[in-house]
Formats: structure tokens, sequence, C-alpha cells
């Protein structure tokens, strides 16, 4: 029971790490709180359920059209909308003050077209929604992927930024911004790097979660939250730390459902957001900034 | 000469302001009215929209498209037969938007009726504010068990699908039968979403299973929001009862059908809360919708219902869904002949007829009682593609309940 209970638990953690990361990046390293992040993971799941629909398109392979997609998208919108808010902002505070606000009003635009095209129903459809028995619980395959490329992704973006010269050049922005451009790092190159980045987790995200979640229009800033929940907890900008805190949040959601009480749920995600600010106020993997 | 002096002038200006207004007036009420003016503000964006898009939206629309084909509203008294004329809004999902723009549709586009927002929260915030306008008050989705004292303070509004009770009631009744006929065993779990819709009717359904004789093996509550329900199915999977019940919301209701199935999970009867009516159900759930029972249903055997599915269809590219859709079209057939059996746009008169009168709708012929609609479809079951009627507050079921359900099976 405890056993199936902590299976479950981290298939949970996974769908939450998997949301998160990508935000994690748009906020740790391009500086921008992007409010439109549960919004590009809805198109992601509308382009998705299309191309399933339509073209009977694999999910999976949907995923070499949608997460390039995404990245483009992404690269665009920070070239036209972010790039001047974060060239004329004199520092971090200011410029996020004014993401906020930007993409509070992508927000709309993203979700207005949603609305426009598919209407404000639930959509969904089942892929992979077939049980797989593991040490005796059974999971569903699609929370499984989940989980897989949540992992997958984290540690090998975890990789890519610890063991290579591209990847210290985003962590060298993401902790110092004022002086990486010192020892030659064209900040704002990585930083609409690392947001479109972000944009192509978030749309792998939508892809993955579509197929066992059902979801509408409006429905994107429950993810932004979630996400954002996860980013604080695991340390701003930290891969590792979105992953670890996803998992947390799984885990102690899925204990609690199961030997507490369900309804109890979202109060014990929130205390144990608070016990570990309260422990580590800049997050699981996070460092004090100045 | 002549010499205009300040107060002349000021005179004159008054008086043509004073015509002005006296003409346009006029021109307001009188013979050459070219349309009946209907307003309303409806959930386009934010939390309700949703629901709105399923249930309330496309019935105003194919409602007006119906009465304008057919040429529109005879006033008798005014011996025209006038189109409809909609003005709309978005009241983003808000209460107090929703207020404010009832209260500029009676005052600043002076539209004849106002139609509600979806949902129960939005009808009982606008109650007061139709009230004070003196704007009759057709709430087709809202489900409270306050309507009797909300009908008797706002005598003008009307309260059409039934409270809490009523559902938890029908359900409960519908399972005594089956485990009279050792159909399904003595045990029940229940989940429900800790909101409105779900606190409601776990609030009524608790006490009536104890009631009845029933062991609720399992009745909790999870927040709003849960998207992962391994948990709970893995758990009431292990207690032996024949029966879930989950008084869900539409994601939520989604989720649990596709972890039952992934779980294996198969109760004799798997009745869910709001969205087992909708169209999307039996695509989202595949072949294992079938068998599914669920809050509403509709008659399947009436050819009024089959034709509304039609012409539903036809415009919105999708069937409504088989609980508050039909009820929101037959409230609104319900406003049409009223105003048709008054021959004129006067509100009073036609908020009286409505609370008296009987009227020819898609639900058959219906007389409101107290202000309420009382003949409604209460349990419904997925069966061969439709969502039939298995309770009904007035009449037999439309279909015997099938128990137990055909197993899920996880194939796709």
């Amino acid at each position: 029971m405890l056993l199936s209970a902590i299976l479950t638990g981290l298939v949970l953690g996974g769908t939450y790490a998997l949301v998160a990361m990508g935000l994690t990046l748009q906020y740790g390293v391009a500086r921008i709180m992007n409010l439109a992040y549960g919004d590009v993971l809805i198109a992601a799941a509308f382009g998705a359920l299309v191309l399933f629909n339509v073209l009977g398109l694999n999910p999976l392979a949907s995923l070499l059209v949608v997460v390039p997609a995404g990245f483009a998208l992404s690269y665009a919108v920070y070239g036209v909308v972010l790039q001047p808010l974060a060239a004329r902002s004199p520092d971090r505070a200011s410029l996020e003050v004014d993401s906020i606000l930007a993409t509070f009003g992508l927000l709309f635009v993203i979700q207005g077209v949603a609305l426009v095209v598919f209407g404000s129903g639930f959509m969904g459809y089942s892929f992979l929604a077939v049980p797989v028995s593991i040490l005796g619980t059974t999971i569903a395959a699609n929370r499984l992927l989940a989980l897989g490329l949540a992992v997958l992704i984290g540690g090998g973006l975890y990789l890519l930024l610890a063991r290579t010269r591209w990847g210290t050049a985003i962590r060298a922005v993401a902790v110092a911004p004022a002086s990486a451009p010192l020892v030659g790092i064209d900040v704002e190159r990585t930083a609409r790097f690392a947001f479109a980045l972000g944009g192509a987790l978030a749309a792998a995200g939508g892809v993955v979660v579509s197929m066992y979640l059902t979801f509408n229009a409006t429905g994107g800033v429950i993810f932004t939250m979630k996400a954002l929940i996860v980013v604080i907890m695991g340390g701003v900008g930290n891969l590792l730390g979105a992953l670890l805190a996803g998992l947390i949040l799984g885990l102690v959601e899925t204990l609690v459902a199961s030997f507490v009480d369900p309804g109890l749920t979202l109060a014990a995600t929130y205390l144990i957001f608070l016990a570990i600010l309260v422990v580590r106020p800049a997050g699981l993997f996070g460092r004090i900034a100045r | 000469m002549t010499t205009y002096r300040r107060r002349t002038v000021l005179r004159g200006i008054g008086a043509s302001a004073a015509m002005a207004a006296v003409l346009g007036a006029g021109r307001a009420w009188a013979q050459d009215r070219k349309a009946i003016r209907i307003g309303y503000a409806v959930s386009k964006t934010g939390n309700n929209a949703a629901g709105a898009g399923i249930t309330t939206i496309p019935n105003y629309l194919l409602w007006v498209k119906d009465v304008n084909d057919a040429g529109g509203i005879t006033l008798s008294k005014l011996g025209v037969t006038l189109p409809i004329e909609v003005v709309e809004y978005d009241d983003r999902s808000s209460a107090e938007e929703t207020v404010r723009a009832i209260e500029r549709l009676a005052t600043q586009d002076q539209v004849d009726f106002i139609l509600p927002s979806w949902g129960t929260g939005a009808n009982l915030a606008a109650g007061p504010t139709f009230d004070r306008f003196g704007h009759p008050q057709l709430a087709a989705t809202a489900v409270t068990d306050m309507a009797p004292q909300v009908a008797q303070r706002w005598k003008k509004s009307f309260w059409m699908l039934g409270g809490g009770h009523d559902y938890a009631k029908a359900l409960v009744d519908l399972l005594v039968k089956q485990r009279d006929a050792g159909a399904i065993n003595n045990k029940v779990a229940i989940a429900s979403v800790a909101d409105g819709f779900g606190i409601d009717l776990s609030k009524a359904a608790t006490p009536a299973f104890t009631a009845a004789g029933f062991e609720l093996v399992y009745d909790k509550s999870y927040p709003l929001g849960t998207t992962d329900f391994a948990p709970i199915i893995n758990e009431v999977a292990g207690l032996g009862a024949d029966t879930f019940a989950a008084f869900s919301y539409p994601p939520d209701t989604f989720a649990l059908t596709q972890q039952a199935v992934v779980a294996n999970f198969n109760p004799k009867v798997f009745y869910l809360g709001v969205g087992t009516a909708f169209p999307v159900f039996p695509k989202i759930a595949g072949p294992n919708h079938d068998g599914v029972m669920g809050i509403g249903g509709i008659d399947p055997d009436s050819p009024e219902m089959t034709a509304y599915f039609e012409r539903h269809t036809a415009l919105v590219g999708q069937a409504p869904d088989s609980w508050a859709s039909a009820v929101t079209y037959a409230s609104l057939q319900i406003l049409q002949q009223a105003i048709e059996s008054v021959g004129d746009v006067d509100r009073d008169a036609v908020a009286q007829a409505i609370a008296t009168g009987t009227f020819k709708t898609i639900l058959g012929d219906v007389k409101l009682v107290d202000n309420q609609l009382r003949a409604l479809w209460t349990v419904g079951q997925w069966q061969d593609g439709k969502f039939v009627g298995l309770a009904h507050t007035e009449r037999a079921g439309a279909r015997e309940p099938v128990v137990p359900k055909p197993p899920f099976s996880a194939a796709q």
C-alpha cells in the first residue's frame, strides 16, 4: 500500500516537474515571469489534439512537430515583445514587473485565439491509457511516460548546463547577468535562447499532459500556478530543483490523499511549500541573489 | 432688428431638447419597433466559459435562430410579428461583471428581456438585479436547494434545474431498487468535489444513503482542480463497494473515468457528476462510456428531443449536453410562449404568464410549480450512444438501468 502510494506519487510528481521545467528556465535565465506559460502549454495540447484527430498522428510523433514549434514561437515572442522590455529595463526587478504585465497580455491573446478556434468546451483524447504493472502497482502508461520524459529532460538539460561551455554561459547569465558580458557572453542572445527553450519544454509538457488530462481554452492558468509553485520551491532557474520539487509535491499529495484525506492535498501542498521556504528561502537549490 | 437675449436662447434650447426627448422616447416604443430586444451577458471567457459554452450560449443562439427563421415572435396586441435582436456581453465569469452587464442591459440598452448567465452562483448573484429592474429571470442552469425561498424573495425568478436533494434522492431511490433486486450489494463509495455542487450533493446524499440502509465505505471530498485520482480509485477499489458515486465537475469526471479504466476498477454502478452528460464524454472515454451513470438524462423516445438534437448539431457542430441544455432551450420556449400569450412585451404580465401557464416544450408539456420547474430527469445512463433518463421526478424512467454496467476495457 505504501509502496503503491509512493509509486503513484512519483508518477504524479513527474507531471508536475515536466510542466515546471520550462518556466524555471524562462524565469531563471531570461528573467521573464511568463504568466502565459500555462497557455503555451494548452496551445501545445491543442496542437497535439488536432494532429491526433485530423492526421491521426501519434502524440509521441507530434512531439517532433509541436516542440520545435513551441521553440520557434517563443523565440519570436521574445524577439518581438520581450526583448524591448529587457533592453530598456535598468535592473532585474523592473524587468520582472514589465514582463509580468506583457505576458499577462499575451495570456489573453493566446486564450482568445484558442477560444475562437476551438471554443470553450473541454477537449481530450485517450492515448496510452493502458495499465502498466510495476512492483504490483497499476499505473497508467501515459503518466509513466510523463515521469520518464521529466527525468530525461531534467537530467539531460542538467548535464548540458553543467558540463558544456554553452551551458556554462547560460548559468552565467542566470547567476550574474551584469557580469556575464565582461567575459564575452552575449546576454541577450542567451536569454532569448533560454526563453525559447523554456517554450519548447512547455510544449513538450502540453503534448504529454494532453494524453491524460482534459483541457479547455481557459485552463492555462492552473498550469502556470502549479509550475510557479514548483519553480519557487525548487529554486528559480534550477532544473534539478524543479524536478525534485515536482516529485516532492506529487509524493506529498498522493501520500496525504491515500493515508489522511484527499480533501487535505491542497493544504499539504502549501504546507510543504511553506516549510521548504522557511528552511531555504531561495528554494531547494536556489541561491540568494546578491 | 431682432435681438436675441440670452434667456430666449436658453429657453429655445430647453424646449427643443424636451421635444427631442419626447420624440426619441416615442420612437423607442411605439408601433414602429422593429424587433424584440433580448440581452444577455454570458461567460465567454474565464472559469465558467466551458460550462456556458456547452450549455448556455449554443442554446441562446439556437433559439434566436429558430425563432427568427420562423418569422419571429407574434405580439398580438401590437398586431405585429417581430424578429429577435440580440445584445450580448461577456461577463468574464465574474459575478460583479454579470450584475453590471444586467444593469447596463436594463438601463442603457433598454432591452425587453434579459437572459441569465451560466451557473448556480451567477444566477444567485444576479437575482437581486433582475428583481430590481423587474425583469423575469429564467435560471435554467442553477441547481439549488434554496430555490423555493429565492423564488419567494424574487417574484419574477424561475428556477428550472432543481436542487441537490432532488438528484441525490433520485440516485438513492434507484439504487435501493437495484439492491432489493439483488443486483448490487449494500456498500457505497462516494467521492465529491469540495465546491458548491459537490458539497450540496454529498450533503444531501450521505444521509439519504444511510437512511436507506446503505453502508458508506468511503465518503471523502477532494479539492477543486485535482487532476490525479489514482489514490482515490486505488483505495475505493479495495473496499468491495458495488456502487461508486462521484459528485464531480467536468475535468474530474473525465479523469475519474480514465483512472477507473486504467486501474480496472469495475463497480456495478459507476455514477459521476457534471460532465457525464456532455457529448464529449463518449469521445474521451471511448467504448468505456457505455453504462456509465450520471446526473441528468433525456427521453430518447421523444421526437421533439431528437429534432432538437439534430438542429443543435447542425448549428453548433456538436450535440447538446443531455442535462441542462434541453432545460435551457425549454426555458426560452417558455419565455416565447409567455410573450405570445400576453401579446406584448409587458414584463409583469409575461412573468405572470410564465408562472401560471402550461407550455409546449422539447421536454414535453410543462407547468411551473411555485416558480420552479419540477419535472426533471435526475439520473441518466449512457446506453447505445445516448444518455437516457433512468429516473424522473414525475414520470417513470425512459429506460431500465443496466446493472452491472459492461466492464471497462483498457485496450484502445
